[in-house]
């Protein structure tokens, strides 16, 4: 092996960053899954009927259905039975009421995650919802949203608070049967985020979730459900990290986006969770849905920058129902060491006019596997329909793979669909080239690294870009050949 | 005392793919000296080129290279164009998605932290790059294009003497940066090596046409045959090469 190719190498070995445990009291029901569990869940959360004959039902059909095995990715049995499907921090009463209530221990694992909720408060400007393992645990900026009529908080808040708005949009993207991990989902979700933006009104700042799993053993089910009524627009930002165990563990979300007419939704993601030693021991399986649905003018982007997971299955989706609806996705996806991802997206065109736009960057490094899978159906009464979809791979060294899997469906003759496929290595060349002008092996490859990313990073909000590009740096350590 | 040499090189012999290259070279650049090495295809210029700048796939197999007195061999790549190695490359790569006023700002930053300088910061350093930009001719435009992607063949190694223009190296190797060039660029070439010869700076421009030697006038000429000086002179040797070509050495080699 060349000598840059060794340097690279240690680099790809640097450790997760966020591996820490907070030891904080929580409060969790034994592993298992059964109509109990589901009914526990709901009590604990002091849910309305409907709520519970909603987990049920989906719990009812998740029984009659079967793990997919269609996906590029490779895993031994998950036992559902071994699952602690509920683990909250204890506090000493209930929830608290404001930040001054969190336990200061996990006001300090967020600091350690660079997520200091009192600092964000002050400067950044941007509203924080915090979920820590399954409970939402403090919510910043609730008051000044809730000025303008923006409801932001945790979902089990909401299902009390608004149980109307509840029943009306929950399942109405991603249906309780939509898929087998979504179904489990919608059984046994303990908390999550819930955003609505009525009719007219423009978020005044970023709203944001961050995501941590704590507890061992511990599966993370948590559901996003954001309503951007007529003419609303709201940006929103997803977090993930969790603690370096030896064990994997779940994690299945549901993301649920409505952008009814004329409104715009902007959902970007940065996942972080924890992808398992350089052997492939422990680690995240990231099984996730996440859809949204566009009205009339309407528009919903997905931005994500994937660097974390053993293993990562998420195809965010946008049905664009409305005519003029546009769907955009932007992806970075990294696989260093043994992780796996099998990602992408489906655009489907229901409305005349609407059109879809697919960027997807694959890195690949040290033994990962990245597989880029992209829907593209035009139905027969989307007139003008429009779609491009490119799909860019960077392959790190000569163990990893990169797979692309575009599908595409045309029922009308005024669809246009274009298709763009390349794949490219880091080269000696390059990474001798920039050692030459004094830059390290490390810098030389985040350099080109981010080079080939940049069409993706200048969609995120500017804060999230400077995290992505430094998540790459780290998660890209040791990696060249 | 004499001033140290920048470079000193000794019985230096090298090896690609096991296939001896270098067999031998002696060569000292003094301060503020320009040398041209030339010679025929495969007689090791551009090896040599690459030694010095620590290419991994040569392997130095005997002998030693001082650089401002100290061991250079001894170098990672990334330590040598700190201390101020620079090398032109024949084929400069193209690095999408990374601005070329990025790069050079990363460069030349990594540069002077390990001078113990500050970094410039983004306002004085469009100053500098807008300067230099002039200096090279380029237009200004080339600034925000992702490293010499889509750059003529032309470009490219003006964008490489713009680099050199910035960093300012204290020892630069031009490996054949003037083939393909039209007049224009030979000249910008030849004023980017003028304005390095000062005192503690040298230069080592490989070359297999004397055409460049028009406007730059080296020194010293050395003839690079089968991995060793063959004969050293002046500009007088370049034109003598012009005219009667390398079939002298030709002959000797097989002698």
């Amino acid at each position: 092996m060349s000598e840059s190719a060794s340097k690279i190498e240690e680099l790809i070995d640097r450790e997760y960053e966020h591996g820490f445990v907070t030891d904080i009291d929580t409060d969790e029901i034994p592993a298992g899954l059964n109509e109990d569990v589901i009914r526990i869940i709901s009590a604990k959360k002091d849910e309305p009927e409907f709520m519970l004959e909603w987990r049920l039902k989906a719990f009812r059909h998740w029984q009659t259905m079967e793990e997919p095995k269609w996906h590029n990715v490779h895993y031994p049995p998950i036992n559902y039975q071994d699952i602690v499907y509920y683990s909250a921090p204890k506090s000493k009463d209930d929830m608290p009421k404001s930040l001054d209530e969190v336990d200061p221990e996990l006001l300090a694992t967020y600091d350690k995650l660079g997520i200091p909720l009192h600092e964000r408060e002050r400067l950044a400007g941007v509203a924080v919802d915090a979920v820590f393992d399954s409970v939402s645990v403090a919510t910043t900026f609730k008051d000044k949203l809730a000025e303008v009529g923006i409801i932001f908080g945790s979902f089990s808040e909401a299902v009390r608070e608004h149980p109307d708005l509840i029943q009306k949009y929950l399942g109405s993207v991603v249906p309780v049967g939509d898929n087998y991990f979504a179904a489990l989902n919608s059984a046994v979700f303990s908390d999550g985020s819930f955003c609505f933006i009525p009719k007219g009104v423009r978020s005044p700042m970023e709203l944001s979730t961050y995501f941590r799993i704590n507890a061992a053993n511990t599966g993370q089910f948590e559901r996003t459900l954001i309503v951007a009524e007529e003419g609303a627009h709201v940006s929103y930002l997803e977090g993930c990290t969790a603690p370096m165990r030896d064990e994997n563990q779940l994690h299945a979300a549901v993301v649920e986006l409505v952008a009814l007419d004329n409104a715009e939704i902007k959902y970007s993601t940065v996942q972080n969770w924890y992808p398992g030693d350089k052997n492939g021991k422990g680690g995240i399986y990231n099984f996730v849905t996440k859809r949204g649905i566009c009205q009339k003018n309407a528009k919903i982007s997905w931005t994500q920058v994937e660097t974390g997971s053993a293993i990562t299955w998420k195809y965010p989706s946008v049905i664009l129902k409305g005519d003029n609806s546009v769907g955009e996705f932007y992806s970075v996806a990294l696989t260093n060491n043994r992780q796996q991802a099998d990602t992408g997206t489906k655009m489907i065109h229901i409305g005349k006019n609407t059109k879809s736009n697919i960027l997807s960057k694959g890195i690949s490094a040290g033994h990962g596997q990245n597989a880029s899978r992209g829907l593209v159906k035009v139905m027969k009464g989307a007139d003008n329909a429009r779609n491009f979809t490119q799909c860019d791979s960077l392959l790190i060294g000569d163990k990893c793979g990169a797979h692309t899997f575009p599908y595409m469906e045309v029922r009308n003759p005024s669809a246009q669909v274009e298709h763009e496929a390349t794949t490219a290595k880091i080269s000696e060349d390059q990474l001798f080239y920039c050692m030459q002008r004094g830059l390290s092996a490390e810098d030389a490859v985040s350099l080109i690294v981010s080079g080939f990313c940049k069409e993706v990073f200048k969609e995120l909000p500017m804060e999230f870009a400077v995290e992505a590009t430094k998540l790459l740096g780290v998660s890209l350590e040791g990696s060249v050949g | 005392m004499a001033n140290t040499p920048v470079l000193e090189i000794k019985d230096l012999q090298a090896k690609v793919n096991d296939t001896p290259i270098l067999r031998g070279i002696n060569l000292t650049l003094q301060q503020g000296e320009v040398h041209a090495i030339m010679g025929p295809n495969g007689s090791g210029k551009s090896t040599l080129a690459n030694v010095l700048a620590g290419r991994e796939d040569y392997v130095v197999t005997g002998g030693s290279v001082k650089y401002q007195g100290k061991d250079l061999l001894g170098l990672s790549p990334e330590e040598r164009a700190r201390e101020g190695v620079f090398l032109a490359f024949q084929y400069p790569v193209e690095i999408p998605g990374v601005s070329n006023s990025y790069f050079l700002r990363t460069a030349l930053n990594a540069i002077r932290t390990h001078r113990g300088q500050d970094p410039v910061d983004a306002m004085d350093f469009l100053k500098l790059i807008k300067e230099k930009m002039k200096f090279v001719e380029m237009d200004p435009k080339f600034q925000n294009r992702a490293v010499n992607q889509g750059f003529s063949g032309g470009e490219k190694k003006r964008n490489e003497i713009l680099q050199m223009a910035i960093l300012e190296p204290t020892l630069a190797i031009l490996d054949e940066t003037d083939s393909g060039l039209d007049i224009d660029a030979l000249r910008i070439v030849a004023e980017g090596v003028n304005a390095l010869r000062k005192e503690n700076h040298a230069v080592l421009v490989v070359t297999h046409y004397q055409r460049l030697l028009d406007y730059l006038i080296p020194d010293f000429v050395h003839v690079l045959v089968d991995g060793k000086i063959a004969r050293s002179g002046d500009k007088g040797l370049a034109l003598e090469l012009e005219e009667k070509g390398y079939a002298e050495f030709d002959s000797s080699a097989t002698a």
